[in-house]
């Protein structure tokens, strides 16, 4: 029976990295955009656990609590931010705000 | 070998709830899955002893974060159809070509052993535990400036989705089509 190591959450948390990755560059709705960086977030965490408890100490953890915070103001602005423009645009896809101007 | 188990299940969980995210062509699905990312992410948390970072990610991401997304798709509506064909020219077979070089990259520096995740003393780490009490040991003595900050970087937050929401009422601007 093959012992998980903090190796295979690495892998996996790679993975969880790209499939973020994917969806930011495939995705036009600036929604699902935001969720797909939530996502990379969220691998990059994992690797903070995992790496964390490869090297046996608390600090990873602690750097995922910053993390948390950052990706929450992070949402609150950017959401605002979607808001805001849908409600002059009418629109959520970033490919029709291409025009740099108000 | 439970650990396998739940690696094995949660793992799948997580990528299937990426996947759902990326490929969903309705936002409310794609929030689904990345809430079902987020929870499976929160037992491989559990199991890797890091348990205040379980409990603060389903409390946080899972009910917050995900709240406010829903509650943004709700907003904004999700019937309008989305037009995924590329616009910037060869962007994705660039990416795409990039993306083969790194993973093949990777693959030959893992398979030469470059990389490995055992301990430099040779035994097995003891898996720090992250209750609550020892967490916040950390947080509230090494690392309080930090807290302080980023206590301030919430505060600039607030008030600046404050802002972008009451902006119109304030400044029509001249120029509104």
């Amino acid at each position: 029976m093959p012992v998980v190591t903090p190796g295979w959450y690495m892998t996996l948390a790679a993975v969880l990295f790209v499939l973020g990755m994917t969806g930011v560059l495939i995705r036009r709705n600036a929604l699902v955009m935001f969720m797909c960086v939530e996502l990379m977030l969220n691998a990059v965490n994992l690797t903070f656990v995992a790496a964390g408890r490869a090297a046996g100490v608390l600090d990873g953890q602690v750097a995922v609590f910053f993390v948390l915070v950052v990706a929450a103001a992070e949402v609150v602005v950017g959401l605002a931010i979607i808001v805001a423009i849908f409600r002059r645009r009418e629109t959520a896809s970033v490919d029709e705000l291409a025009a740099l101007r108000g | 070998m439970v650990e396998l188990v739940i690696f094995v299940l949660m793992g799948a969980g997580t990528l299937a709830g990426g996947v759902t995210v990326v490929l969903a062509r309705n936002p409310v699905r794609s929030a689904l899955g990345l809430l079902g990312a987020l929870v499976s992410l929160a037992v491989i948390y559990v199991v890797n002893l890091a348990h205040l970072v379980a409990a603060v990610q389903v409390v946080v991401y899972a009910g917050a974060v995900l709240t406010l997304f829903l509650f943004v798709i709700m907003f904004i509506g999700v019937d309008r159809q989305e037009d995924t064909s590329e616009t910037i020219p060869l962007q994705r077979k660039l990416v795409a070509g990039l993306a083969t070089v790194v993973a093949l990259g990777g693959a030959v520096l893992v398979s030469r052993g470059r990389f490995t995740w055992t301990p430099a003393s040779g035994e097995a780490a003891e898996i720090p535990n992250g209750t609550v009490q020892a967490l916040g040991g950390e947080l509230f003595t090494t690392w309080v400036l930090g807290v302080e900050v980023t206590a301030l970087l919430l505060t600039i937050a607030a008030v600046g989705a404050i802002a972008l929401a009451f902006h119109r009422r304030s400044a029509e601007s001249p120029t509104e089509d």
